[in-house]
């Protein structure tokens, strides 16, 4: 079976050990391989970017030296990290005088982009790899009467040009997964607007009524819960609850899982296992739908 | 004078942000507002539109770009750049005007934070004994070391420098 070097950037580590848990109580369900590779650091993303994009895309081409090395393809599970490595691995297969460039630079810490690894989302793992007969057959656990709203975030899907995980319009992958589980993929409007994440510390305002939008829509098309694939949606969602609460007086209770928790669910992992507890929104009334 | 600055010193400002990484695409805007109607900031914010970014830009407005507080609003979600009919790198271009504002000494503290975090830990968050030890309970593998030192190397080759924070917080 297949291995991946497992990224796991900064945030996951440092707050959500849940969707690190999670992901890989599932990839080891399904027999595939992580290796945690040494060296890895940050992926340089978008604020990052925006104080130096050429140090951030050398970085970022660093990081897929090292699983070049090992001889590995990436798998990321953050929203972030999957855009940072892959737009930089899809620019300097394309570009050869990008790749000489970074190269120059690359060379005074003894690495050499060669292009021959892919990165990977969590996703595309389970759908590639995998495959949805394969997920459906080792589903223990049906989420069969559960109404889940799959929320992509922007960075698995945009810059498509360069990301190619799926039409960044229409795509289907993210509710073609949920449905392998058994749960019934919800529409809801505005599905693929920003969670307002990256504008935390910024622009705090305008962050907390991108979140509390996803609330209000998600809540109107009778969601149980929402789906996730990033840790920063994740948090703007999950404690945006209690900021939104604070801000306008409005409850949702709207939990908040990763698609890496429903899939362990799914799959039979004991959810005490699966550090749920942590979520400030707390899973109960899912965990009662699937039991 | 920071490379860049000496580099640019006589260009127009449109040529300064065409020449810069991100910023390549600047002139092919016609400015037909694409990417204003389908962002998800100028929607509650009307302090932020690019499709006027872009202009400013076109026009030469470098001062009234590099020192307000529009490009500083862009959530990066690509939904105009994903949509734009002349293919201009809308996200991408605002990364370089943040890059030369950023040398110019405007931006907001945050990024400060972030620099210093990166330069010293090789991550932008830093992970607390507290979570160490709750990875452990989980039973997750140990965090591997990160490769800061590289990392550095690859700053200081790229001409990375930390912004400074200002009084103002924007």
């Amino acid at each position: 079976m297949k291995s991946y070097a497992i990224f796991l950037g900064c945030t996951i580590p440092a707050r959500q050990p849940n969707y690190e848990l999670s992901a890989r109580k599932t990839l080891a369900k399904l027999g595939v391989k992580l290796v945690d590779l040494d060296n890895f650091t940050c992926c340089c993303p978008p604020p990052i970017q925006s104080i130096n994009l050429e140090s951030s895309q050398a970085v970022a081409a660093y990081n897929i030296c090292l699983a070049e090395e090992a001889g590995l393809d990436i798998v990321a599970l953050c929203n972030g990290c999957f855009e940072s490595l892959a737009m930089a691995n899809a620019a300097l297969k394309k570009d050869k005088k990008l790749k000489a460039h970074i190269n120059e630079i690359l060379a005074e810490v003894g690495k050499e982009f060669k292009g021959t690894i892919e990165v990977k989302h969590f996703l595309q793992v389970l759908m590639d790899d995998i495959g949805l007969e394969k997920i459906k057959e080792k589903v223990v656990k049906p989420l069969s009467s559960l109404k889940v709203a799959p929320f992509y975030g922007c960075h698995s899907l945009r810059p498509s040009k360069l990301l190619q995980l799926d039409d960044p319009e229409r795509p289907t992958i993210f509710e073609n997964l949920l449905e392998a589980l058994g749960a019934e993929s919800v529409e809801y409007r505005d599905k693929l607007k920003c969670c307002g994440g990256l504008l935390k510390g910024i622009s705090d305002d305008t962050a907390l009524s991108l979140a509390r939008d996803k609330l209000v829509k998600t809540t109107k098309a009778g969601a149980d819960c929402i789906s996730t694939l990033c840790p920063f949606c994740f948090v703007a969602l999950d404690i945006g609850q209690l900021q939104v609460k604070s801000k306008f007086s409005e409850v949702y209770d709207m939990p908040i899982l990763h698609y890496s928790e429903l899939i362990a669910l799914a799959l039979g992992v004991d959810p005490e296992e699966l550090a749920l507890r942590s979520h400030k929104i707390k899973a109960d009334t899912v965990l009662e739908k699937i039991a | 004078m920071t490379h860049h600055a000496k580099k640019t010193a006589n260009m127009s400002f449109s040529d300064e942000v065409t020449s810069r990484h991100g910023g390549e695409t600047l002139t092919s805007c016609y400015q037909c507002g694409t990417c204003a109607s389908s962002c998800p900031v100028a929607r509650l914010d009307s302090s932020f539109n690019p499709r006027e970014i872009i202009k400013l830009s076109l026009l030469g407005e470098k001062e009234e770009v590099l020192s307000g507080d529009a490009i500083w609003l862009c959530c990066s979600c690509f939904n105009c750049q994903e949509r734009c009919p002349q293919n201009v790198e809308i996200a991408d271009l605002i990364y370089a005007l943040r890059n030369i504002a950023l040398e110019a000494g405007h931006s907001p503290n945050i990024y400060s934070d972030f620099a210093s975090a990166l330069i010293a830990e090789g991550r932008i968050v830093q992970i607390s004994k507290f979570v160490e030890k709750k990875r452990e309970e989980y039973g997750l593998p140990p965090l591997k070391p990160v490769g800061v030192e590289a990392l550095n190397k690859i700053l200081s080759a790229t001409g990375f420098t930390k912004p400074e924070k200002t009084e103002a917080t924007k």
